[in-house]
């Protein structure tokens, strides 16, 4: 089979003209598209150009993490070519959906891009390679086995005559590809496991990289929209015609029960003209929901007797009954917002015989599906292409943008219209970490051991609102990422003889939302923040006191033990500067961080993080440590500030003025040891950013003897 | 109409004089390296240059600017990426999204102007721009590196 391939960057990035034609060249199935001489597709995985240029196809979505380089470096690995010769491209959903999901999931979300597509990307490598080196040994003459590749070259052994990929890709494109295809022993990688650079640096450097919002398109209008920022409220009314004489306005349309939209010319004339626009609200039926009702609806969860029980070992209410020595606390997690730089956009055009998208999105498929029912069109008829996100987090997992832009093109019929939200609908619009608050109660022997311990979670389930299919019998077993029993999505690394953990499911009217990290965040706070007062509590170290629960978790300690060799935890801390420890499991990976922090005139100061993760094997351990590193900005933004406010049933916080993140002056030193174990493949992408808090607050509290129990610290004196 | 100078060309452009130079530059003029984060000049993923010094377009009406005032974007701050700070950039490979890393480096820029050995206290009080990605050690790292004029360990 052969095709015509556009590199990736004619088909991502560049000029409008390379870009209008991308749309036209991809209404065009891959196959038979071009002269075979342009380039062939040796199989769905791996394109080879006569110039030996190797292109490999992408399928999860590039959002910062690398995951655009690390995939490629797994069928790079297999296929034995130049990584100097290697560049990338995104299939589009629709060709997925064409070719039987020959790329299989699109979905980039769950720290999944690498562990959940490993096998069957080194696959696509190993026969793409197989199909070159049957090629080369046809042309030839002699037998297969006889023939090895590498730097993409060909070598027939006995007569050591070579043939670069690029020569004999055409031909390898129509060998039948072998039934099976033995990987290699990671031992004998040379790709996999060294830390390149990324492969999409450089156009991020000079302005070239084209963002959803960078897109233009022939004829293109852009718009914007606002929808009810009451949870549950509706569009009541506008008035279109204060507004529709405004320069450069097109039109002004409702979507939807809760949308208003303005087509403009530029982006700037919709929001201006929004900016004017009458709206009255349907406040509808939670106007007077605030962050203090929330907050007694998850209380009331905490004594309830009705849960949903996960991990349960012994007998914990028994002993806990019996105890002499009980201790208690509870701890609460706020709502927190993505806040991707990049505010939520996309482009579509709408003709009744065809729906096209362009998105920045972390699900390339689900945004086609989307595409189909805002479009009405059969999903034949539709088509998805993707563009590089500013920052995903899990918000770009979620399509309501999606089927907003479609609503909107829907009503202006061949025309593309670009629609960008303001920060502020953003802010609004948001999908948010959800809120829990956990009662924690353990007891503790006269040897100061923890012999019992129950962790009472109140609050919402992101399951129930957006997969209600991965209920198990009215649970949401993610509530409980990293305090499972087993299970590769976070099991507890503590043995307790008595032991329960139970859920009580409220579910206020917010629309929640995977946000990177989850629901290990707020879990991984509860549980080591607990563990060091538990530690306080019996008068032991709190490495100590955790290891004695650790014995039957090597993997766990292992980590753990790293952190606090790294941060110097048996030798004094300089004068004034206060440490803390914190671990957990979870998204496959172990991970572990040590904190050292001082506190000055009621003013916090992190110096220092040591992380660790083993991920049991590593694709790229630069790309590792940035995503560790990063995962500590998302981490500590949410611990210091992160907290979307509701009040008079919508949210308060609009902007980055009053929804603080990190920055520069407060980023601490990290130093991350990547630590694989080796035998699974764990995710990278967001469990370091559970420990980062709890590391934190324990080092907070040997700094100020102050146990803050409440996220974000900003609510809370240091003093 | 506006008389703008932008990476050395003068432009003359018909737009309201309340628009923001910002979405001049990204919807007019067609450089969309400058990107928007929040509108507010909080997150500077709009920094520009007027006349070598840092700016946030996305508050900066047009009409504030004039034919004579030297604007620089990320597309001008060098013909081919050979800023020493893109240099630096790319040798420790800064980036993840790269979203704000336009204004990062337009930032940094206007510092090593008027700082060409900026101490970390500087760069903490001058680079206020917002990464949720989480790069804001290797962007300081960058710095300093470009402000060395010299070859750093290469990035692992």
């Amino acid at each position: 089979m052969t095709m015509a391939t556009v590199s990736r960057r004619s088909f991502l990035i560049g000029s409008a003209s390379a870009i209008g034609g991308l749309s036209l060249g991809f209404h065009l199935p891959f196959a038979g598209a071009a002269a075979a001489r342009e380039a062939a597709e040796v199989n769905a995985w791996v394109v080879v150009h006569p110039d030996d240029k190797v292109v490999i196809r992408i399928a999860r979505s590039e959002m910062g993490q690398g995951t655009l380089t690390g995939l490629a470096q797994l069928v790079a690995e297999e296929l034995e070519c130049d990584w100097s010769k290697v560049t990338t491209e995104y299939p589009t959903p629709g060709q997925n959906l064409a070719r039987d999901r020959v790329w299989g999931n699109f979905s980039t979300g769950g720290s999944r891009g690498i562990r959940e597509s490993q096998v069957y990307v080194r696959q696509g490598g190993a026969t793409a390679r197989e199909m070159l080196i049957t090629a080369a040994a046809a042309q030839w003459k002699v037998p297969a086995s006889e023939c090895f590749a590498a730097n993409s070259v060909i070598t027939h052994r006995p007569t050591n005559r070579k043939v670069t990929f690029g020569q004999v890709a055409t031909a390898a494109a129509s060998v039948t590809p072998p039934k099976e295809v033995k990987l290699k022993d990671p031992k004998d990688w040379k790709i996999v496991g060294k830390p390149l650079l990324r492969l999409d640096t450089a156009d991020k450097l000079t302005g070239k990289q084209i963002y959803g919002v960078d897109l233009k398109l022939p004829g293109m209008l852009n718009a914007t929209v606002r929808a009810c920022p009451y949870f549950g409220g509706k569009l009541k009314s506008f008035d279109a015609d204060a507004v529709s004489k405004m320069p450069g306005v097109r039109k002004v349309m409702q979507i939807d029960d809760r949308t208003v939209a303005i087509v403009a010319d530029t982006w700037w004339q919709a929001k201006t003209a929004m900016d004017a626009l009458p709206i009255v609200w349907d406040e509808g039926p939670h106007k007077s929901l605030s962050s203090q009702s929330i907050a007694e609806m998850l209380k009331e969860g905490l004594e309830a007797k009705e849960a949903f029980v996960q991990s349960k070992v012994g007998d914990a209410p028994g002993a806990l009954a019996k105890a002499k020595k009980v201790i208690s606390a509870v701890y609460a997690f706020p709502y927190q917002n993505h806040a991707t730089l990049e505010p939520m956009n996309a482009t579509a055009r709408y003709t009744p015989q065809k729906c096209e998208v362009w998105v920045p999105t972390q699900n390339g498929e689900a945004s086609l599906a989307a595409a189909a029912e805002a479009s009405g069109l059969p999903v034949q008829q539709c088509e998805v292409y993707k563009l590089h996100l500013g920052g995903g987090f899990g918000r770009r997992g979620m399509q309501d943008y999606v089927t907003q832009a479609v609503l909107i093109a829907k009503q202006m019929p061949g025309t593309p219209i670009k629609m960008i939200w303001t920060r502020e609908e953003d802010m609004l619009q948001g999908r948010y970490h959800p809120t829990t608050q956990c009662k924690l109660t353990g007891a503790l022997d006269d040897d100061g051991n923890l012999i019992a311990l129950h962790m009472r979670i109140s609050g919402q389930s992101i399951l129930a609102a957006v997969r209600p299919e991965g209920m198990q019998g009215g649970k949401d077993p993610v509530v409980f990422q990293g305090l499972n029993l087993s299970g590769e999505e976070g099991h507890l690394g503590y043995t307790i003889p008595n032991l329960l953990i139970d859920h009580a499911m409220r579910n206020p009217p917010i629309p929640p939302g995977f946000w990177r990290g989850v629901n290990l965040n707020q879990n991984a706070l509860y549980m080591e923040c607990f563990m060091d007062e538990l530690a306080h509590a019996a008068g032991v170290d709190p490495l100590e006191f955790r290891r004695r629960l650790m014995k039957n978790h090597p993997k766990h300690l292992a980590v753990l033990e790293t952190v606090a060799k790294g941060i110097g935890w048996e030798t004094p801390a300089p004068e004034g500067v206060h440490r803390g420890l914190a671990q957990i499991m979870g998204f496959g990976s172990y991970v572990a961080a040590a904190a050292e922090v001082s506190v000055n005139n009621g003013q916090l100061k992190i110096h220092r993080i040591v992380a660790a993760t083993d991920s049991g094997y590593v694709v790229n351990p630069a790309q590792v440590e940035r995503q560790v590193e990063g995962s500590f900005v998302y981490g500590l933004s949410a611990a210091l500030y992160g907290e979307c406010t509701v009040q008079g049933g919508r949210m308060v916080e609009d902007n980055f003025h009053t929804y603080q993140v990190l920055r520069m002056a407060e980023m601490p030193a990290v130093d991350t040891h990547v630590v694989p174990s080796g035998g699974f493949w764990g995710g990278v992408g967001e469990p370091t950013i559970a420990v980062a808090a709890p590391a934190v607050l324990n080092a907070l509290f040997a700094a100020t003897g102050k146990r803050i129990r409440t996220l974000p610290l900003k609510n809370h004196s240091l003093v | 109409m506006a008389r703008l100078t932008i990476n050395g060309t003068v432009h003359e452009i018909d737009v309201d004089p309340n628009t923001p130079l910002l979405w001049v530059l990204r919807e007019q003029v067609g450089l969309t390296g400058t990107k928007f984060g929040c509108g507010l000049a909080q997150c500077g993923a709009c920094t520009v240059h007027i006349d070598g010094n840092p700016v946030r377009s996305c508050v900066l009406p047009v009409s504030a600017v004039t034919a004579e005032q030297k604007i620089t974007t990320i597309e001008g701050l060098s013909k081919d990426g050979s800023h020493p700070l893109q240099q630096a950039w790319l040798k420790l490979d800064v980036p993840q999204c790269g979203y704000c890393q336009s204004g990062m480096i337009m930032a940094a820029a206007g510092l090593l102007q008027k700082n060409p050995k900026p101490t970390d206290a500087d760069i903490d009080a001058e680079i206020t721009n917002i990464c949720r990605c989480g790069t804001y050690n290797r962007v300081r790292e960058a710095i300093k590196l470009a402000a060395a004029g010299l070859p750093a360990k290469q990035s692992t």
